[in-house]
């Protein structure tokens, strides 16, 4: 298939699932809003995930003090902030119109859908759409696209690239969402272990819908052990770091044999799943989390690269 | 072209005083069984059958919505078997004409030297690219798709319009207004029995696979070339390029090495033999034509030359649709095939001679003055609708460039019933069929009906403000 193809699939990809996690990490915001307090007021987390992901100075920028109301217009809505959903949207969608040919219809009116709707959203008042519907909203259209891609795609080399995109972005995202409640959400080491720490993963949880998932694997108290090894390590966990490596390896390793040919980018992605299939929440913890998370996160740009370079880029010989 | 006079008649394809032509007798009933809810319902049913497909137009220059639709009338154009045998033939006949004409006037140039037509209008067109002289395109076809646009004034009285040599466009929604009609309305099919035109992909791509290059020993691979997706054709190239299952390519895609253009993909390069490019000559290759051009493919004419690659339509081929060549066609049917015209052209005054410059402007109000090389219903003048400070100030544009414009009468285009809000009213249409040239000439029966929605319009451009109709043939 053409490169250009390629790299318009894996963009549609990691446009749905970049303007789902920024939908999600609204909701992380509106449910610690709700706290009365962690010491510094509620703006200061409001602040906090506007910096985790990483639009806090475009934000000072045209808004200044955090306000929840303009947050919530920046995250959403705002095509100056290329992380907001309707900025993802739109070029999740304008991929998927270079590659009409690429898609099924039912994926094109999936994501055209999603499209024409939120430019009805825009013309709304802002006053009439709650938060939690706008986030409801955005996961229902991002698994709508899902399910259409999983139902009625071909299973070639561009529901690869799809996938490929899929899950680089998810195990980018999920590296954040957890470096924000560690890092970012807690800046102080005392509150480690207290009530607010406790709620804080819980919020996290919820906002990827792995709440009752993690009771059910593993019950009793939430505590930051269990949740790194539900988060990082357990393939069980849709969500999970592993199990997006395992599912950028299939991909590529389908990539590998229907080509007959093998790159960079299948040995990185091979050396990263093993290192997480051999780790434990003990290791992670020695590492300091942030440096884990940190270090993973610089990985997987450098997994993204490489796919890039080997298939997307046009310059393969 | 502007408001129809009072005074004119115009031929209505279904209504002939109280009596129903034979092709719509069964379109009689119904519309007569359709009422006004249904006829709503259906209407919004097709629009958001189009929205999601995704069948859009944007229009040059205008702004607004880049996803607006162009209207779509449901009520379907009719013609006969007889009447589309005659105009098939016609049509055949001036593809086969204009693509001699192209191929002689990049070679020998027989029909200048016969004084058949004068070298200037040729060697000194615009057009007239002379970086191809000399080049025979394989089966000595520079045109492969010609659409060519008929007005209709009569029972048997047809009249091209123009020629479109280069990339004409509209063909999508030849066969999308077909698919819809036949989603909506299933009876009317099972009643009526109407010729095909799905086959039109199909006949696309072995025309363009039958015209592989010299160089090329296997089977031939294809791809449209666009501008990309800000192009307001762009759904239309992405359509055929998934119809024919080939690969839908802008130039970055597309790189020279060797004596072969090849593009870029996921499993390294590979070679393209046959280009069907939707780009302008100007913007096909920098090192030949422009050099700004960012769409274009570096080196890709050298290749070209050398028989690596074919493309089509040929470069060059702009000549021919010229409007001031237009007026030759005739001539050209006679010169090269030892026919007569079956189509008829519209009279046409060439602004360039001093004697049409003179009657052109002494009668700007009863006539519709063109630029030679102007297109979509853009810069033209409709003496008829224009106010006198619009014709003045249009003559004094012909004056201070009277090569640069053409003048025809006011045509009076025949009707066809269109569904408007207060029912169905007489609407004027054109015709555009898309004739296919390689091995062989091939025509669907079935065209791109367009239709001027507004009361009393004669233009029909999607640009302003022209919808369009499904276009039937009946079988015999």
């Amino acid at each position: 298939m053409l490169s250009r193809t390629a790299d318009n699939l894996y963009w549609i990809a990691r446009y749905m699932e970049r303007a789902e996690t920024t939908a999600r990490l609204l909701e992380v915001g509106a449910r610690i809003a709700l706290l009365p307090s962690s010491g510094h007021g509620y703006r200061s987390e409001w602040d906090s995930l506007l910096q985790a992901s990483g639009t806090a100075l475009g934000f000072a920028h045209k808004y200044g003090d955090p306000v929840q109301r303009n947050i919530e217009s920046y995250m959403f809505f705002d095509r100056d902030n290329v992380s907001s959903v309707a900025s993802c949207l739109f070029r999740a969608r304008e991929n998927a119109r270079i590659v009409r040919t690429a898609l099924t219809t039912q994926v094109w009116d999936a994501i055209n859908t999603a499209y024409q709707e939120l430019r009805e959203l825009e013309r709304k008042p802002r006053s009439e759409l709650e938060l939690s519907r706008l986030t409801e909203w955005t996961m229902r259209h991002s698994a709508m696209v899902r399910g259409a891609i999983d139902a009625t795609l071909l299973r070639n080399d561009g529901w690869d690239f799809l996938n490929l995109g899929y899950h680089l972005e998810r195990a980018d995202n999920t590296a954040r969402l957890m470096d924000v409640k560690y890092y970012v959400l807690l800046p102080r080491v005392e509150f480690v272990g207290s009530g607010l720490d406790n709620y804080q993963w819980t919020t996290l949880l919820r906002a990827m819908s792995a709440h009752r998932a993690f009771h059910w694997a593993y019950g009793g108290e939430v505590t930051a052990r269990k949740i790194a090894h539900f988060l990082i390590l357990n393939p069980q966990c849709p969500r999970s770091l592993i199990s997006c490596a395992y599912g950028t390896n299939e991909h590529l390793h389908r990539l590998a044999r229907g080509y007959g040919r093998s790159t960079e980018a299948q040995s990185m992605a091979r050396n990263m799943l093993a290192e997480l299939q051999d780790g434990t929440v003990e290791a992670v913890f020695d590492e300091g989390m942030h440096e884990f998370l940190t270090r993973f996160i610089l990985e997987t740009g450098r997994l993204g690269h490489l796919v890039h370079e080997a298939y997307l880029s046009g310059d393969v010989r | 072209m502007g408001e129809a006079s009072a005074l004119t008649t115009y031929f209505n394809e279904m209504y002939q005083s109280d009596t129903v032509r034979l092709p719509y007798a069964r379109l009689e009933d119904w519309t007569r069984s359709m009422p006004a809810e249904l006829r709503q319902m259906k209407q919004a049913e097709a629009e958001s059958l189009f929205r999601r497909i995704g069948i859009t137009f944007a229009v040059y220059g205008e702004g607004g919505d880049p996803d607006r639709l162009i209207p779509f009338d449901m009520f379907p154009r009719v013609f006969t078997n007889a009447e589309w045998t005659r105009l098939e033939r016609g049509i055949k006949q001036r593809a086969r004409a204009l693509n001699a004409f192209l191929l002689d006037v990049y070679g020998r140039g027989e029909i200048v030297r016969a004084g058949r037509i004068p070298a200037r209008l040729v060697y000194q067109n615009d057009a007239y690219e002379k970086a191809v002289a000399g080049i025979v395109p394989p089966k000595g076809v520079y045109s492969h798709i010609v659409g060519i646009d008929l007005v209709r004034t009569g029972p048997d009285e047809f009249f091209v319009l123009e020629d479109n040599c280069r990339t004409p466009s509209g063909v999508s929604y030849m066969l999308e207004n077909r698919e819809i009609m036949m989603r909506m309305f299933p009876e009317l099919f099972r009643e009526n029995r109407i010729e095909p035109v799905d086959r039109y992909p199909d006949l696309l791509r072995r025309t363009l696979a039958s015209v592989a290059p010299p160089k090329c020993n296997s089977e031939p691979t294809i791809v449209i070339l666009t501008p990309g997706h800000f192009n307001s054709a762009y759904y239309e190239h992405s359509f055929l390029a998934d119809l024919m299952g080939v690969e839908l390519v802008e130039g970055q895609d597309l790189f020279v090495e060797g004596e072969f253009v090849w593009m870029r993909t996921t499993e390294g390069p590979r070679k393209v033999d046959v280009i069907y490019r939707r780009i302008d000559d100007a913007y096909i290759d920098p090192l030949c034509f422009r050099p700004d051009s960012m769409l274009g493919v570096p080196g890709l004419m050298d290749v070209y030359r050398s028989g690596g690659v074919s493309i089509c339509s040929a470069p060059g081929a702009g000549v021919a649709d010229d409007k001031a060549v237009y007026t030759f066609v005739p001539e050209m049917i006679r010169f090269y095939l030892g026919e007569e015209p079956i189509l008829q052209n519209v009279p046409t005054w060439q602004c360039a001679k001093a004697d049409d410059c003179k009657y052109v402007l002494e009668n700007l109000g009863e006539l519709v003055v063109k630029e030679v090389h102007g297109s979509g219903g853009y810069g033209m003048l409709v003496g008829p609708k224009s106010t006198a400070e619009q014709i003045a100030g249009f003559a004094d544009r012909i004056k201070a460039d009277p090569g640069n414009y053409i003048a025809q009468p006011t045509l009076a285009l025949s009707t066809v019933p269109t569904f408007v809000e207060q029912g169905i009213a007489p609407r004027h249409v054109d015709l555009r069929p898309y004739c296919l040239v390689g091995e062989r000439i091939e025509l669907v029966p079935g065209g791109l009906t367009r239709v001027a929605l507004k009361e009393g319009s004669l233009v029909v451009n999607s640009s302003q403000g022209g919808g369009v109709k499904d276009t039937w043939v009946l079988a015999e």
